[in-house]
């Protein structure tokens, strides 16, 4: 039987825009002291380190700060993805017996607008994006186009799924977008990419986020309701899934990694989708988050509509998906991100969620993260 | 006319698009590519696209993008951006005409992009796709 891992403790620095003199590596040491602190434990006790940021520097610096103590430390660069990632390596060195105790953190802070990519960290010549085709929102819209075309789906949906983002977001004081918007005031906002307007995508933001795992055994010394990783993985695309920077793909559709990294979570904890409780999923933007929940299992393709529109993605639903206003009500840090949606499902199966917090005692969460240039990552967490 | 990248046109007029078939397993790429993306093969040719094909999907570029993108001397205007199946292979493209009458379905045929003028005034192109229209 393999080891088990649990989460210990959750840290997070809240998302959003904040002084520019605070760097993203501050905000790390920051959620990380957070995170040891609600696990009890000291950085000295750390036997593993991972730490993921996409523009803020190497999280490994981050040892000058909380202590010199010889600590292995990993960096990890996976785009939206990194986070999962980060996760993933931690749990395998607990697994390997490589310690007892580790931490996982990620932080970032993006410059205001959407994300700039340059075409050569993605394998593209120059024309590509000097020609305006390599920005990530167009992959948004159109993947949504498709999809809601393809599945008879309504462009109002994408509406519905941002205002209960912002609904979630003033439930939860460390948002950063409080303000709750109709639904007409959505569809009418700027638009940005269409069917995409300016409410319906995430802003790249500022935050950091950090973990302490800890292997089964010791968790309860550590943790009066630890939570229990019990299937993390990360999967590249494969053949025939449509991907944000692809100047091609071929007419033989394939499957997005959002499928294959579910699947393989679902599959390793004999836990099926239809278990989960509470969901987390990449919401980059309110099209993402419709398409990942039939593409993680949680719904079939083209029931979403009937779900949302009877408030079960609500946290009172029956589905509640991104209590805590996920990518939408926060922002991305990129490399804190992933986090911030398993700090939420800590929180959630602990009882400590606050006003956002699901009824009934939830057992079964899920997390997913997806990120450029076709990655993504999954958790399965049990209380 | 000058191409933006040389390996995009196997033919700038008429505009044709250049990409790579699998030798193995026939697997068309966009722009051409050493390896297949199917079936790891290492054995791939240069063939020509289709001109003509059906839009998959599409948006329009609303906002200025940031660098690397260029805009055209005159400043930026919004544009189509889209994917069209040629067949063989969906190719991602910017997109002319009129958005408001854009469909997923509808014949497309490629042509030139002007995009700004090259080191001897002659203009530097890409390729675009434009609603092929019925009598076309």
């Amino acid at each position: 039987m393999s080891t088990e891992v649990a989460i210990v403790g959750v840290g997070l620095h809240p998302f959003g825009r904040h002084d520019p003199g605070l760097t993203g590596m501050a905000m790390g040491a920051q959620a990380s002291r957070l995170a040891l602190a609600d696990a009890g434990v000291s950085w000295a006790d750390i036997g593993y380190a991972v730490g993921g940021s996409n523009v803020s520097g190497k999280p490994d610096t981050l040892v000058g700060v909380l202590g010199l103590t010889g600590v292995p430390f990993v960096n990890v660069r996976n785009g939206c993805a990194t986070a999962g990632v980060a996760l993933a390596t931690a749990a395998n060195a607990i697994r390997a017996g490589e310690t007892d105790l580790a931490l996982v953190v990620g932080f970032d802070k993006h410059a205001r607008g959407a994300f700039a990519a340059s075409p050569a960290d993605y394998g593209h010549a120059d024309w590509y994006g000097e020609t305006g085709l390599m920005v990530t929102t167009q992959f948004f819209a159109m993947k949504d186009r498709r999809y809601l075309h393809t599945h008879g789906l309504k462009d109002r949906l994408l509406a519905q799924v941002a205002a209960k983002a912002f609904r979630c977001g003033e439930l939860n004081p460390g948002a950063w977008r409080r303000t709750a918007l109709s639904e007409d005031e959505i569809m009418q906002a700027r638009v940005i990419n269409p069917p995409l307007t300016q409410y319906m995508l995430c802003s790249p933001s500022e935050g950091a986020a950090a973990v302490v795992l800890a292997r089964g055994d010791r968790a309860a010394d550590l943790c009066e309701r630890p939570v229990r990783l019990a299937a993390v993985a990360k999967r590249t695309r494969r053949f025939g899934s449509f991907e944000v920077f692809a100047p091609w793909l071929p007419p033989e559709a394939g499957q997005s990694p959002s499928v294959d990294a579910a699947r393989a979570v679902f599959a390793a904890t004999g836990i099926s989708p239809s278990d989960v409780q509470v969901a987390q999923l990449q919401d980059t933007d309110s099209g993402a988050e419709i398409y990942h929940m039939a593409e993680t299992g949680l719904c079939e393709d083209g029931a979403q509509q009937e779900l949302i529109d009877l408030n079960d993605t609500a946290p009172g639903g029956r589905l509640p998906v991104n209590t805590d206003g996920g990518c939408l009500a926060n922002g991305e840090p990129v490399g804190a991100s992933g986090l911030r949606q398993v700090t939420e499902i800590v929180l959630q199966l602990q009882g400590r969620a606050g006003a956002r917090q699901v009824p009934r005692q939830p057992r079964v969460g899920f997390t997913h993260v997806y990120g450029a240039p076709g990655i993504s990552a999954c958790t399965v967490l049990t209380a | 006319m000058i191409a933006v990248d040389p390996g995009l046109f196997s033919s700038l007029d008429p505009p044709r698009l250049a990409g790579s078939a699998c030798a193995s397993c026939g697997t068309v790429t966009f722009p051409a590519q050493a390896g297949c993306a199917k079936c790891t093969g290492t054995d791939l040719a240069q063939v020509e696209l289709a001109d003509r094909g059906t839009l998959w999907t599409w948006t329009v570029q609303a906002i200025e993008p940031k660098a690397p993108y260029r805009a055209p001397d005159g400043g930026f205007v919004p544009f189509g951006v889209g994917y069209v199946d040629l067949g063989d292979v969906i190719v991602e493209s910017r997109l002319l005409g009129d958005p408001a009458r854009f469909e997923i379905g509808m014949a497309m045929r490629l042509t030139v992009l002007p995009l700004w003028p090259g080191p001897d005034g002659s203009p530097v192109v890409s390729y675009a796709f434009e609603p092929a229209g019925g009598g076309a």
